[in-house]
């Protein structure tokens, strides 16, 4: 391990009582964020990826069973505060949230300035003009021009609704933005505007992100490192360059065969069968009736094995499974 | 020239009551000289009626229809234009979205095209347009010999049957209080077919076809009870009931998961082949496109800026807009985090008040002023099938 | 699984719910006794009233309630002339025969009235009788001597001679222990238990001549609903009020609203003119207001449940519902399954009523729910208002009829309050039903 993570996750479990029993949603998530550092938690719908953020932000609805492992900011367990002092000092002051599908969720009758500039009077206590003036700053920094500021949500084009989001996730300057799937509702080229300003923002900034998607090629576009998700699991976590070249789990392997892609002269090969249901998963490898590598052993669960520093991956092939 | 009642009317005299009567190729040699000689005059080119030919080439192209020349194109879309009005109080009339601004393409027999542009510029009304469900501005839309226009009552409604229709939204298409089973059979109650047996049999066989079998477990769910993808699959299977000629899927993947897209993409490529469909397929996003579809028109603000074969308009696109799509399209790669995407400027043009000239030369790099923002740029066709409507080629 | 029968199971839960199901399953059981074992034509024939009620007391409580708060209130006696022995002796020309109408009286209170009703039959010439009450102590008091007819009610406790001679009441004074005279304060007096006799000394003048009938000795309550100022039974009128009550909320209530729904979906779904001529009519309906309508039906025209049911949904068709409905039909206009449904060459019919309207019925089931209360309340009030339909029982009709008599004033509470608390517990019944089905199918108010 080099420097002190800025965040650390480890063992992290949640689930959800439902009717037909619980949902474990998120099932012994360990992770780690460096400083200025992008980490992907790239993943299917329905993995867990939204329960694990909303986790880390106690933003989790009602029906979530409190949850287990720890989480360190810093080095101190923030699972641990008090929900007064998570949200005095943690909450958006030092971790900050773009929801799925937030820019939908704005309030349609209040101008979008004074929405961003929310958290800042919320969170840090400002007058409302200050908050403005921040609030503008953070509008063009995410590059739309400051006299939307005064416009109604409806006025603004989707596009614009996502920055104006992010733009709201950044007043308050956090050490880590959280954003959960920003752009997957978005067309291919506001997309790629907006991946262009979060790379700016890095950059200048020096902040780190972590950045949950779907979808393969929009994960490239921040990512320092990736974490693949599956079934509430993380079956997967390298470095970019590493994880993008010569994935090591074969749910990366098969993950990245099956995405379309634009230079691409195999057609894609889609994963046949459907991740298990998290009601009741599988005792062993969450993976195993997918995988074609399957060993004996997959019925029993694989360990997170380092593969390299800072690479591991949660397979028996990895942890020296025989045949 | 107007066509005559007679002959607009003939597929569905010739079979009445049968819900296969549109679409069927045209056992009326004059009605199909009749439109082979319009679409040349339409669509003005040597390729008019060449779109066969062009297809053939490339090795990852998907199998190319065969017919023989000359022949009548399954689709015929003239210079097609659907405006919307926008009224103030119900009646005062602020201005009109221009959402299809004089679109001219031709679909064959078993052909899979694909339509591609940003969101907002115009195919969802392109798509809905081509199924009848808003009513043309200005131009024509020939379907099988037959003029859109002229549809009426039971050809309307064999017409309706010969063109499936797949959404983007795939929860919202279907109904969420019917269970997969109701929602398969309405299609076949609202056009008559059989018994309810032979209706059974018809929903088994296209839940099948889609990959959910066993039917009799999947007609028992509620849409809600399904992935995405697993839904995708039954509104694919619904387009298919009524045994159609072309399926208009309008971005049938953008909502699913990455890796659920090339299933359902390879999913309606195999059901086009295997039934010799005609498919447009609308997305706003290239990389899903090149093997699945053999021709591409990329449409921005209302019109088709290029078309042409797949690969290409992939690999050697004109247009500077179609250029500027494909480079805000990245392939995974770790190197992509660390460098920007060159963008075209500014958002897409209002259709409300579209620019003059060429719509795009707002936001081109390669504006030649004062003739890019003056003149409606003409079409260059820097190959047989390969059309652009861009000044930088048609000088 | 079905969202029907996920919401019933989710129903479950609720005890309000269970509760509010049960009070409805109890009317619901209710309403069908009444219509099985009383048939309609006969509830008719009974509200109408008259010599039917005759051996019933007026204005008496129900049983339960006196005994409840350790009343001894008297049932009514009956003792018939054919039970007691006839002594006969004959003269010339004519016969004389005497019967003793005998009964025990061991209740604490005065009877609330004494009648006696004779008859005589087999010969023209009609007998001559003549009536003495005989004490437990053996005083014999003259009630009466008269010829009887076919049909004679002698009113005995109205006999104001006899009230004279007794100085009390004649229900009070023949039963009261020590004889009162003129002054007595007749709250002092006490009740003589013990057995009574009636001495009818009969002179016949003709040799088939027969007397027949029987004395009743009114008492102070009745049944188990008590009776009215018409000597009514009034469980007949609550029994019957329940069934005409639920029918009258049920089909108000699924009149109103469905016609409503459908003629909401259409004007979303066609759009244009005929959103805007629906849209009108419900803004002109809205000030138009409906219990004043019916109130000038009423007394204009006719008073019939049924006329005022078709009024009441009538207007309540074109109602703010229809503005609620819009506003949750329109964005279900835009459902892509509904643009799926247009495409596959679904009729403008099929689609409102296939895809528009179930879409939106489960939220609706709560507010169908709690308005059928709604509508018992209205068809109650206007039965109180006097514009009650004149010829069927109901639960507002005897609200009416106690008010117009000032029942509460003489203390008749029964009246009034037996009838309220079934239409409250069927409000209740609904309204427990109607919010807990509303937390289940609501969307808006479920909560994880
Ligand atoms: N409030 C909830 N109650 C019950 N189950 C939930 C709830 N939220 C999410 N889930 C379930 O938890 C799993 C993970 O959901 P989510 O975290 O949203 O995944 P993702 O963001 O990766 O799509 C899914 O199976 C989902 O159905
Ligand atoms: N029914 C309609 N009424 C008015 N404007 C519409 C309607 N449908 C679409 N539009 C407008 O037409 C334009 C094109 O929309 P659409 O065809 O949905 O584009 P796309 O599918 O490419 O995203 C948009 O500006 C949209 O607002
Ligand atoms: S016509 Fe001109 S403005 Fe339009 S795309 Fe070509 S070069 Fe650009
Ligand atoms: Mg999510
Ligand atoms: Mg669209």
């Amino acid at each position: 391990m080099s420097a002190p993570a800025l965040l650390e996750i480890a063992d992290l479990r949640l689930s959800y009582r439902t009717e037909s029993g619980a949902v474990r949603a998120v099932d012994g998530v360990n992770l780690e964020l460096q400083r200025n550092e992008a980490l992907v938690v790239l993943g299917e719908s329905g993995c867990g990826k939204s329960s694990l953020a909303k986790t880390l932000l106690r933003l989790l609805p009602r029906n979530a069973v409190a949850p287990e492992g720890v989480v360190r900011l810093d080095g101190e367990d923030i699972l641990g505060y008090s929900e007064e002092r998570f949200r005095r000092e943690v909450r958006w002051v030092r971790i900050a949230l773009v929801m799925q599908a937030a820019m939908n969720a704005l309030n349609p009758v209040i101008r979008v300035g004074e929405q961003v500039a929310e958290p800042l009077r919320i969170h840090r206590g400002w007058s409302r003009r200050r908050a403005l003036e921040r609030a503008a700053e953070a509008f063009s920094e995410v590059g739309i021009a400051t006299d939307f500021l005064s416009r109604y949500p409806h006025e603004l084009s989707g596009g614009m609704r996502q920055r104006a989001v992010i733009a709201m996730a950044l007043v308050t300057e956090p050490d880590i933005v959280l954003l959960d799937e920003p752009t997957s509702a978005l067309d291919v080229l506001t997309q790629a505007a907006i991946m262009n300003v979060l790379k700016r923002i890095k950059a200048e900034r020096g902040m780190s992100f972590i950045l949950i998607t779907h979808d393969v090629a929009t994960s490239s576009e921040l990512a320092d490192r990736v974490a693949l998700m599956y079934a509430g699991q993380i079956v997967e976590e390298a470095a970019a360059e590493r994880f993008f070249t010569a994935p090591a789990h074969p749910y990366s392997q098969m993950l990245m065969a099956a995405v379309p892609k634009l230079h691409q002269q195999q057609p894609p090969r889609p994963i046949p069968g459907r991740p298990p249901s998290l009601l009741d998963p599988p005792a062993g490898c969450r993976f195993a009736a997918r995988c074609p590598q399957r060993i004996d052993r997959c019925s029993e669960a694989p360990p997170s094995t380092t593969l390299a520093p800072r690479h591991r991956s949660r397979c028996w092939l990895h942890a020296g499974g025989k045949r | 020239m107007r066509r005559t009642t007679s002959v607009s009317e003939t597929p569905g005299s010739e079979k009445p009551g049968s819900e296969r009567s549109i679409g069927e190729r045209p056992g009326n040699p004059s009605a199909g000289v009749a439109t082979a000689t319009r679409g040349t005059v339409a669509t003005g080119g040597v390729e008019a009626t060449g779109t066969g030919a062009v297809t053939t080439g490339g090795a990852a192209t998907p199998t190319a229809p065969t017919y023989q020349q000359p022949h009548q194109p399954l689709l015929t879309v003239e210079a097609l234009q659907t405006h919307f009005e926008l009224r103030q109080w119900g009646f005062l009339r602020v201005g009109s979205v221009r959402a299809v601004d004089g679109v001219s393409f031709t679909l064959d027999h078993g052909e899979s095209a694909t339509i591609v542009g940003e969101s907002g510029c115009g195919k969802s009304s392109l798509a809905r347009t081509l199924l009848g469900l808003h009513r043309p501005t200005a131009g024509r839309v020939t379907f099988a010999g037959t003029d859109l226009a002229t549809l009426r009552g039971r050809a309307l409604k064999a017409y309706r049957a010969a063109v499936g229709y797949v959404q983007q939204d795939p929860y919202g298409a279907l109904p969420p209080f019917m269970k997969i089973r109701r929602i398969l059979e309405e299609p076949l109650i609202v056009h008559g077919v059989g018994t309810r047996r032979a209706r059974e049999e018809r929903i088994a066989a296209a839940l099948e076809e889609v990959g959910l079998e066993p039917a009799h477990e999947t007609w028992q769910k509620f849409p809600h009870q399904l992935s995405g993808g697993q839904q995708q699959r039954v509104v694919i299977a619904r387009a298919l009931l009524l045994r159609p000629k072309l399926i208009i899927a309008d971005e049938p993947v953008s909502m699913l998961d990455a890796s659920v897209r090339a299933e359902i993409l390879e999913l309606l490529r195999t059901i086009q082949r295997q039934h010799r469909l005609a498919l447009l397929y609308i997305t706003h996003d290239l990389s899903t496109v090149r093997h699945y579809a053999h021709r591409a028109m990329v449409m921005y603000a209302g019109r088709i800026v290029e078309q042409g074969p797949v690969e290409r308009l992939l690999d050697r696109p004109h247009h500077p807009y179609t250029r500027a799509l494909l480079a805000a399209l990245v392939d995974p790669d770790a190197a992509n985090a660390h460098q920007q995407r060159p963008i075209p400027a500014g958002e897409p043009p209002s259709l409300l008040h579209p620019p003059s000239g060429c719509r795009f030369h707002p936001r081109c790099p390669a504006i030649m002023v004062g003739r890019c923002e003056h003149f409606d740029p003409e079409e260059a066709h820097p190959r047989p099938g390969h059309r652009v409507a861009c000044w930088l080629h048609s000088r | 699984m079905s969202p029907w029968r996920d919401g019933l199971r989710r129903l479950r839960r609720y005890p309000s719910a269970l509760l509010g199901a049960l009070i409805i399953v109890a009317l619901l059981a209710t309403a069908v006794y009444a219509v099985v074992t009383i048939p309609y034509s006969e509830a008719q024939r009974l509200w109408r009233g008259g010599d039917l009620w005759q051996e019933l007391p007026v204005n008496a409580g129900p049983v339960w309630a006196d005994r409840l708060f350790g009343g001894d209130a008297p049932r009514t006696l009956r003792i018939p002339t054919a039970a007691a022995p006839i002594a006969e002796e004959a003269y010339e020309g004519v016969r004389i025969t005497e019967q003793r109408l005998t009964f025990d009286f061991t209740y604490s209170e005065f009877p609330s009235e004494i009648n006696l009703f004779l008859g005589s039959s087999g010969s023209d010439r009609q007998p001559f009788v003549r009536a003495t009450w005989i004490t437990p102590q053996g005083e014999q008091i003259p009630l009466d001597a008269r010829r009887i007819g076919a049909n004679e009610r002698i009113s005995i406790s109205q006999n104001q001679t006899l009230e004279g001679r007794l100085g009390a009441p004649p229900q009070i004074g023949l039963f009261s222990a020590t004889s009162a005279g003129a002054g007595t304060d007749q709250q002092a007096l006490e009740v003589q238990q013990g057995t009574y006799q009636l001495l009818l000394e009969t002179v016949h003048f003709a040799e088939t001549s027969e007397l027949h009938g029987e004395l009743i000795v009114y008492g102070q309550v009745h049944g188990w609903a008590g009776t009215d100022h018409q000597r009514r039974d009034l469980s007949v009128a609550l029994l019957w009020g329940t069934p005409i009550a639920l029918a009258f909320g049920l089909i108000a209530a699924v009149g109103t609203t469905v016609t409503t729904l459908i003629i909401a979906a259409a004007g979303v779904w066609f759009r244009g003119w005929v959103d805007a001529v629906i849209q009108r009519l419900t803004e002109i309906n809205i000030i138009l207001p409906l219990l004043p309508i019916l109130v000038m039906i009423g007394t204009l025209y006719s008073t019939s449940i049924w006329l005022m049911l078709g009024v009441v949904v009538v207007l309540g068709i074109f109602s703010a519902g229809i503005k609620m409905y819009r506003a949750m039909l329109l964005p279900i206009r835009e459902a892509p399954y509904i643009t799926a449904a247009q495409a596959y060459g679904a009729s403008d019919l099929r689609i409102i009523l296939r895809y528009m309207v179930p879409r939106i019925l489960p939220v609706l089931i709560p507010t169908f729910v709690t308005l059928i209360p709604t509508y018992v309340f209205l068809e109650a009030s206007l039965a109180v208002l006097g514009l009650g339909d004149p010829i069927l029982p109901t639960w507002g009709k005897i609200l009416y009829d106690a008010q117009d008599q000032s029942a509460l004033y003489h203390g008749f509470y029964y009246w009034v309050l037996s009838p309220a608390a079934l239409l409250m517990l069927t409000g209740l019944g609904f309204a427990l039903l109607g919010f807990a089905l509303d937390r289940v199918f609501n969307p808006r108010l479920r909560s994880l």
